[in-house]
């Protein structure tokens, strides 16, 4: 069974759905990409996935427990870690109170967590004093996956976390998650960069008005001819 | 000598009341930009929590000086203000389980928040009045001049007298005191960082799992502290009379929105700019620029720029110049 199964999600904000029936599955340890044109959903399908909406029908499960009816809060102390697209630093904090907070649930010593994190951002550890709204948009995103990782998630969540950051940038982030994904934890994450996402992703899901349209590897969706000609531009 | 003269007339008269008022106003308006920060509302009843603090410290004072407790020169309201802080918090606790948690909880715009607190506002001062009255109370107790102005003149042979009051010594030294322990709050432990976290980004601060409730009530129990010392050192200062702490809300948001509303720091600073401006405007400098002017020169009218009981307009006239040219204030706090 996977890591992470959200099955037959159907819901949205108001009265009117917006996902309808929509699945995702991560194995652990894996990189799952939800990629789709604007306004597919891609978004809201991950914040179902976390409990920021509420479902008609579906559930969700983490590690073979149902956390359905759970709130965002308590999905967290569960393992599961958010990254939100935008506002998602504490601008007038320093980097490392930043991460402090991130860890704010956990009662041990959280020191070997935050040395993993500047392991992994090492331009955090040099500005580790310095306000994370001080901080270019690359750097900003760093923190922001370095917050999400000091609860130690076992599932971490990113809505487009290369939104707004140069090509160079986009790839170094793609290369961190990679090596987040690596230790064990797995990855859901949506992104606009769909090429470069399906690239790195095990798995990808194409949604299309808030349903899911092809399901397959990243390699296979790249491939796909239908793919390429209906979402990656030929 | 004339120099000399000059300077210890605006130290008697500029300097030192205005260096205690501005303390008394920083604390204030550290309570308000407190509040502004976390539950994100201008709290127009600050100004009545502070003379609800200051009546019951009162009530305590009363008390203890009955008891026969005392603490020599300093004045018996000092023992009393941690009583009086705890009546406080416990008031606007139950104000916030009361009346705000319920706007907080259907998401009331702030300018909603501001009107309820206007409400909380007028339900406060009635209490206050009704009970400790409305007459004029002096409060102070201990020696009353750590510098006297005939000893003064005495020991220096100035024409000019100096004088420092034991009630404007212990303002200053209780504002700095209070302000170390606030920030040292605010920036070491595990709860003042999670407040901090709460009014930058209140989304995130919950997804990492900070509990809003009890921000919400320590920042309370914080801000009813400071209104209660702010109140207890200015009625020590001058007296305590239950209307004068409504008039003091309008100095008090003009110190928190000059400084920066949100930000601590721009508090204390728009505190001590409001409270230098205020006395300065009003103060007549004819004596002082009679001993500075050259002979033959000295000014005939009193070159005071306002009466004194203009002073509020002094407030005014820089909240609206702020607000016009920095609305984001000094020290970069929320825009209003």
């Amino acid at each position: 069974m996977s890591f992470l199964l959200a099955e037959n999600m159907t819901g949205g904000y108001g009265a009117t759905d917006i996902l309808h029936d929509c699945t995702l599955r991560v194995e652990k340890g894996q990189i799952a990409v939800i990629v789709g044109p604007n306004g597919a959903g891609k978004s809201t399908a991950m914040k179902a996935v976390f409990g920021m909406l509420n479902l008609r029908e579906g559930h969700v499960v983490l590690g073979g427990e149902d956390i359905t009816r759970l709130s965002p809060q308590d999905r967290v102390a569960k393992g599961m870690g958010f990254v939100p697209q935008v506002n998602n630093v504490f601008p007038t904090m320093s980097v490392q109170e930043n991460l402090e907070m991130g860890a704010f649930l956990r009662d041990d010593d959280f020191s070997d967590t935050m040395e993993q994190v500047f392991d992994l951002f090492p331009i955090l550890k040099d500005k580790r004093h310095q306000n994370a709204g001080e901080l270019s948009g690359g750097q900003r995103q760093q923190v922001a996956v370095g917050r999400a990782l000091m609860t130690q998630p076992r599932l971490l969540m990113l809505d487009e976390p290369t939104a707004g950051v140069s090509p160079i940038v986009m790839d170094e982030l793609f290369d961190r998650i990679i090596e987040v994904a690596r230790t064990g934890i797995s990855i859901l994450m949506v992104e606009q960069n769909a090429r470069q996402a399906l690239e790195i992703a095990d798995m990808g899901y194409v949604l299309v008005q808030g349903a899911n349209k092809y399901t397959d590897t990243g390699a296979a969706l790249l491939a796909d001819p239908e793919v390429r000609r209906t979402f990656l531009g030929g | 000598m004339d120099i000399l003269n000059a300077l210890v007339a605006v130290l008697n008269y500029v300097v030192i009341p205005a260096s205690s008022y501005g303390a008394q106003l920083a604390l204030g308006a550290l309570g308000v930009t407190l509040i502004y920060g976390i539950l994100r509302f201008s709290n127009f009843a600050h100004g009545d929590t502070m003379a609800f603090g200051t009546a019951f410290t009162i009530l305590f004072t009363w008390a203890f000086q009955a008891m026969g407790l005392s603490l020599g020169p300093l004045p018996t309201a000092l023992i009393a203000l941690p009583f009086g802080i705890a009546v406080t918090a416990g008031l606007v606790l139950l104000t916030d389980r009361m009346v705000y948690s319920y706007y907080r909880r259907v998401r009331a715009a702030p300018v909603i928040l501001v009107m309820v607190s206007v409400g909380v506002m007028f339900v406060m001062n009635g209490l206050t009045r009704f009970i400790i009255g409305v007459d004029e109370i002096q409060f102070a107790d201990g020696a009353r001049f750590v510098i006297s102005a005939r000893e003064f003149r005495a020991a220096t042979g100035l024409a000019e007298p100096l004088s420092l009051r034991s009630s404007q010594v212990i303002t200053l030294v209780a504002a700095a005191l209070v302000v170390w322990a606030l920030f040292w709050f605010l920036n070491r432990t595990r709860t003042g960082k999670s407040m901090r976290a709460f009014s930058d980004n209140e989304d995130l601060a919950l997804l990492s799992g900070i509990n809003p409730n009890r921000v919400v009530a320590v920042t309370w129990v914080i801000a009813a502290a400071l209104a209660t010392t702010a109140g207890v050192l200015y009625g020590l200062d001058k007296s305590f009379k239950a209307f004068n702490y409504f008039q003091l809300l309008l100095p008090i948001f003009a110190s928190a929105i000059v400084g920066g509303l949100g930000n601590p720091l721009g508090a204390i600073a728009g505190g001590f700019i409001i409270a230098f401006s205020e006395v300065g405007v009003t103060y007549a400098w004819k004596k002082v620029l009679g001993y500075l002017a050259p002979a033959g020169l000295e000014p005939e009218g009193l070159m005071q720029l306002l009466s004194t009981e203009y002073k509020f307009a002094v407030s005014f006239a820089i909240l609206i110049i702020v607000l016009l040219f920095k609305p984001t204030g000094l020290f970069k706090g929320k825009a209003v």
